[in-house]
C-alpha cells in the first residue's frame, strides 16, 4: 500500500484531518487518566480489611442513661454475655471502633524514643479486650493474645496507657522494618513505653481519608474495655451462615437486657458488608463515574470518525469509480481507507500521548493522584487504534463496492 | 429572511438523519456531564452565608510549635479549651463565639415513646446574631445568660415537631441526659451548607442539628466533644474532666465577626500580640505564629469541595470539549457538502453575511435541540447521581429552572462556537469555481 497518494489525498482535506486526529488526541487524554483513575480506585477498594467479613457484624450502641465508668463497663460485659448467649452468635467483644468504620475512631501519634519531638509514624488505635482478635477473625501471625488479665477499664478521655499491644504486619514493618519488631517497644503519645506482644496479618484501619495514604493498614490494639459514658460498638461473629439471623436476634435480646439504650435504626446495627459498602463509597462511585465518561467518549468518538468517513466517502464516490475502473480491486479501496484511519490514529495518538502525560501531571500536582505507568498509555493507544479501524471498517467497505461504472457518471 | 433560513436548515438537517442526531447527541450527553457534575460543584462549594462572608473570621494559634508542622502537618484547625476561653474572656472582636458539637439522649416526656439521640453545638450568645439563624419561636440567648452558666436551650424547627408536635415551646422544657433545659428560642429550618462553623470536625453537608446550648453549661456539664479532638506529643496530661480542660489539645471551633478590614487588621495584631503574651509566660518557646481567615478563605482552607467532585467536573469538560470538536468536524462535512448550493446562492447575490446567518441559524438548532436532550439527560443525571457521590453530597443536587437554563444556553453557544470555523469555511466558497466544476 502506497502512502504517498493517501497524504497527498489528506492534504485536500487539512481540517476534517486535524479535527479527528485531535479528537482522537483528547480522547486518548481523557480516557487513559480515567482508567488510571479506575484502576487506583478498585486497587483501594480490594484492600483486605484482615476481619472475616463473610460473618461480622457491628452494633452502634449509645446508652439513653448516664453511667459512670464502672457502671458503663458493668453494662458492656452483661450485653456481652447476653449476645455470646445467643444461638447463631460465635463470638462477640466491644471496641471504640472498627476497622474501615470511617465515622468512628481514633489515631495516635508513634515514636521510637521518650524524648523524641517529631512522630515516627501514625497509626489507629483499636480498645479491644481478650476477644477481639478472635471475634474479628484476625490472623495472629507472631507473638500472642490479650491475657484477661491485662485488660483495663478506659472511660471517656481517661489516660489509660497500657504496657503491651498488639500491632499490624504493616505498623511492625514500618517501625522495625528488619521483621524483628515482636517484644520491641515504643511512644505512643506518652512517656511510657508500649511493649508489642502479638503481631496481626492485617488489620485495616478505621478512617481512610487521603490523609491517612502514607499510614496505611498501620493500627494497633490497646487491652481496654471501652467504659464510655456515650457508647460502644459490639463487634459480632455469628455461626458460618447464620449472619441474618444473628443480626435479627442481636438488637431484640440487648433491648430486653436494658431498654435504656438507642441503637439508631439508620446506621446503627451494619454486616460487614455494608460498612466495606459505606466507606468506599466515593471510591466506587468514582469508578462508576469515570467508567461511564470513558464508554460515552469512545462511543461519540467512533461515532465521529464513522460519520466524518462515510461522508468522505460519498465525497469521493468519483474517484473510487475511477480507481476500480483502473484496476483497483475491492481490497485495494478498502485497504486505502483502513490505512487513511490509521495515519490519522497514529497523528492523534502522537498528540494524544503527550496530552495524557500532561494531564496527569496536572492530576498529580492538584489531586496527588500518582504517575501513570506506560503501559496505561499504551493500552489506551492500542484501543483508540482499533476503535478507529472498526469505526472505519463499515464506511470502507461501503467504498469497496462502489462499481466502476461510477467513473463515467458526472459528479 | 430568518424564517426562511430556518426552513432551509431544517430541510438540510432532515436530509442527513443519521449525521444531524449524532451532532445532537453529542451536544447534548456533553453538556448533561458537564451540567450534572457542575451543579454538585455548584452546591458544594456555594458560599453558605454571602450576606457576611467577609465578615466572619476562623483564627489559627500554633500551640504546638514548629515542629508539629514537619510532615506536611499545618496549623491546628481548631483551638485548645485554655485559648478560647482567654479570647472569649478578652472579648476584641465585635462578636465572637466559640463552639463544639456534642450530642445527647432526649428523653421525651411520655413514658410510652422511647428516648432518641440528639446532635447540636454548645456556643456562646453572640453565635445566633453572628450567623443570621432564623427564629420561629423565641430567640437566643444572651451574654448574661453564658455567664451565668444557664440551663436553657435553643431547639430545632425539627426536634420541636418531634418534641412539642410544632407548638410554641419557649418557656417549656427539654429533658436531655439526664438534665433539664429551658426552651428559649426554636430556630426554623437553619442548615448551611457547608456548615462552615464545623468543618474541622464534618465534611460539612450532614443533617442540621437539634439544638444549641450556652458553651459555659455544656463544660459544666462535663460534656465531651462529639468531634475531633486532636493532641500532640508525648507529656501525657492529667487525668478526668478537668485535665481535658487544661490539656493542650484542640477541640474547640472559634468564630469572630470583624465588620471591616480595619477591625481584622487590629483583630490579627491581637491575636499575635496574644501569642507572644504566651511566650513570654513560658507556655509557647517559639515565635508567635497565627492566622486569621474569613469564611470563604477558610473553606478553601479546610478543602470543603472534594476532589472527587473537581476530578469529575474538570473530566467532564474535558468530554464536552471532545464532544465539540466531533461536531466541528461533522458540521464541517455537512456544511462543505453543500458548496455548490452555497455557490449558486452566492452567484445569484446574496452577500457572506447571508450565508453566515443561514449557516448559523442551522446550528443554533442543532445546538438548541441538543440542548433540550441535554436537559433530559442532565435531569437523569442529577436522578443517579446518587450512585456516583457520596449520599450526603449527592442530594444537594436538583434540577432548578437556573440549571436548565443554564443547560440550554450552554448547548447554544457551545454549538454557535462550534459551527463558527465550518460557517467561515461556507461562507468563503468560491461562487465561480463551484458553478465551474458543475
Amino acid at each position: 500500500m502506497q502512502i504517498q497518494p493517501i497524504l497527498a489525498a489528506l492534504r485536500k482535506h487539512k481540517a476534517g484531518t486535524v479535527l479527528i486526529a485531535l479528537q482522537i488526541a483528547l480522547t486518548l487524554a481523557i480516557v487513559c487518566n480515567a482508567l488510571f483513575i479506575i484502576h487506583q480506585r478498585l486497587a483501594h477498594i480490594a484492600e483486605p480489611s484482615g476481619v472475616d467479613e463473610a460473618n461480622v457484624f457491628v452494633i452502634e450502641n449509645m446508652w439513653g442513661e448516664q453511667y459512670n465508668t464502672q457502671q458503663a463497663a458493668a453494662n458492656v460485659q452483661q450485653d456481652l454475655v447476653t449476645l455470646r448467649n445467643l444461638p447463631a452468635v460465635q463470638d462477640a467483644t466491644q471496641s471504640d471502633s472498627y476497622p474501615l468504620s470511617i465515622t468512628s475512631g481514633s489515631d495516635n501519634f508513634i515514636t521510637l524514643k521518650a524524648d523524641q519531638i517529631e512522630p515516627t509514624t501514625d497509626a489507629t488505635v483499636y480498645s479491644g479486650d481478650e476477644q477481639f482478635v478472635r471475634t474479628l477473625g484476625l490472623k495472629l501471625i507472631a507473638g500472642r493474645d490479650f491475657r484477661a488479665d491485662e485488660v483495663q477499664n478506659a472511660g471517656q478521655r481517661d489516660v489509660v496507657v497500657p504496657a503491651v499491644t498488639i500491632i499490624s504486619k504493616a505498623l511492625a514493618d514500618r517501625l522495625y522494618p528488619h521483621g524483628d519488631a515482636l517484644g520491641k517497644s515504643f511512644y505512643s503519645m506518652s512517656s511510657t513505653p508500649v511493649t508489642i506482644v502479638g503481631i496481626v496479618e492485617t488489620m485495616q484501619r478505621s478512617r481512610l481519608g487521603a490523609w491517612s495514604m502514607p499510614y496505611a493498614e498501620q493500627s494497633m490494639v490497646w487491652p481496654l474495655r471501652d467504659a464510655s459514658p456515650l457508647g460502644v460498638f459490639y463487634i459480632v461473629r455469628a455461626k458460618p451462615g447464620e449472619l441474618a439471623a444473628a443480626m435479627q436476634e442481636a438488637p431484640k435480646a440487648l433491648y430486653a437486657t436494658n431498654r435504656m439504650r438507642i441503637i439508631n435504626p439508620k446506621d446503627g446495627l451494619l454486616s460487614f458488608a455494608q460498612v466495606r459498602h459505606r466507606a468506599y463509597d466515593s471510591d466506587r462511585g468514582m469508578a462508576i463515574l469515570m467508567g461511564l465518561i470513558c464508554m460515552v467518549l469512545l462511543a461519540i468518538t467512533g461515532a465521529g470518525i464513522v460519520g466524518l468517513t462515510s461522508f468522505w466517502v460519498g465525497q469521493r464516490h468519483r474517484q473510487i469509480g475511477v480507481r476500480r475502473a483502473l484496476g483497483a480491486t475491492h481490497r485495494d479501496i478498502l485497504h486505502y481507507f483502513l490505512t487513511e484511519n490509521l495515519l490519522i490514529s497514529l497523528g492523534g495518538v502522537a498528540i494524544g500521548i503527550v496530552l495524557t502525560f500532561g494531564l496527569n501531571l496536572w492530576l498529580v500536582t492538584r489531586f496527588q493522584l500518582g504517575i501513570m505507568p506506560l503501559a496505561y498509555v499504551l493500552m489506551g493507544v492500542a484501543l483508540l487504534i482499533v476503535l478507529g479501524q472498526g469505526a472505519v471498517f463499515a464506511p470502507a467497505l461501503r467504498a469497496s463496492r462502489v462499481p466502476p461504472i461510477e467513473a463515467t457518471r458526472p459528479a | 429572511m430568518l424564517a426562511y433560513y430556518l426552513h432551509l436548515g431544517l430541510r438540510s438537517l432532515r436530509r442527513n438523519p443519521i449525521l444531524t442526531a449524532l451532532m445532537v447527541l453529542a451536544i447534548g450527553i456533553g453538556v448533561a456531564s458537564s451540567m450534572t457534575t457542575y451543579s454538585i460543584f455548584r452546591a458544594v462549594s456555594g458560599n453558605p452565608l454571602p450576606e457576611k462572608s467577609a465578615q466572619l473570621f476562623a483564627p489559627q494559634i500554633d500551640i504546638w510549635g514548629p515542629q508539629s508542622r514537619a510532615q506536611g502537618r499545618d496549623l491546628p484547625d481548631s483551638l485548645t479549651y485554655t485559648d478560647a476561653v482567654a479570647l472569649m474572656r478578652e472579648h476584641k472582636a465585635k462578636r465572637q463565639t466559640a463552639i463544639y458539637p456534642v450530642a445527647f439522649t432526649a428523653i421525651p416526656r411520655d413514658a410510652s415513646s422511647e428516648p432518641f439521640a440528639v446532635s447540636g453545638y454548645a456556643a456562646d450568645a453572640d453565635f445566633f446574631p453572628m450567623f443570621n439563624v432564623p427564629f420561629i419561636y423565641g430567640g437566643g440567648w444572651d451574654a448574661s445568660q453564658d455567664e451565668a452558666h444557664a440551663a436553657v436551650v435553643v431547639i430545632s424547627n425539627q426536634l420541636n415537631q418531634q418534641l412539642f408536635g410544632g407548638a410554641n415551646s419557649v418557656g417549656r422544657t427539654v429533658h436531655l441526659d439526664d438534665h433539664d433545659y429551658q426552651v428559649i428560642g426554636v430556630t426554623a429550618d437553619w442548615n448551611p451548607r457547608p456548615r462552615f462553623y464545623d468543618l474541622n470536625n464534618s465534611n460539612g453537608f450532614t443533617d442540621a442539628p437539634d439544638f444549641f446550648l450556652p458553651f459555659t453549661r455544656a463544660v459544666d456539664m462535663q460534656t465531651y466533644t462529639t468531634g475531633d479532638n486532636n493532641c500532640y506529643g508525648s507529656a501525657g496530661r492529667k487525668p478526668g474532666f478537668e485535665g481535658w480542660l487544661q490539656s493542650d489539645c484542640v477541640w474547640v471551633s472559634y468564630w469572630v465577626e470583624l465588620p471591616d478590614a480595619t477591625a481584622a487588621h487590629a483583630y490579627n495584631n491581637y491575636l499575635e500580640a496574644y501569642a507572644a503574651e504566651q511566650n513570654r509566660a513560658g507556655r509557647f518557646h517559639w515565635p508567635p505564629y497565627v492566622t486569621l481567615q474569613n469564611l470563604t478563605q477558610w473553606m478553601d482552607y479546610e478543602h470543603v469541595v472534594p476532589p472527587e467532585t473537581r476530578i469529575s467536573l474538570l473530566l467532564s469538560l474535558g468530554f464536552l470539549l471532545v464532544c465539540l470538536v466531533n461536531t466541528i468536524g461533522l458540521m464541517l462535512a455537512k456544511f462543505m457538502r453543500r458548496a455548490g448550493e452555497i455557490g449558486v446562492r452566492r452567484a445569484l447575490g446574496a452577500s457572506r453575511r447571508e450565508i453566515w446567518t443561514q449557516f448559523l441559524a442551522e446550528a443554533a438548532m442543532v445546538g438548541l435541540s441538543g440542548g433540550l436532550i441535554g436537559v433530559v439527560f442532565t435531569g437523569i443525571g442529577v436522578y443517579g447521581i446518587g450512585l456516583v457521590f457520596e449520599p450526603d453530597i449527592a442530594r444537594l443536587a436538583h434540577v432548578s429552572a437556573y440549571l436548565i437554563g443554564l443547560t440550554l444556553l450552554c448547548a447554544l453557544v457551545a454549538t454557535l462556537a462550534a459551527a463558527f470555523y465550518p460557517t467561515w469555511r461556507a461562507a468563503h466558497v468560491q461562487p465561480a469555481w463551484q458553478l465551474k466544476s458543475n
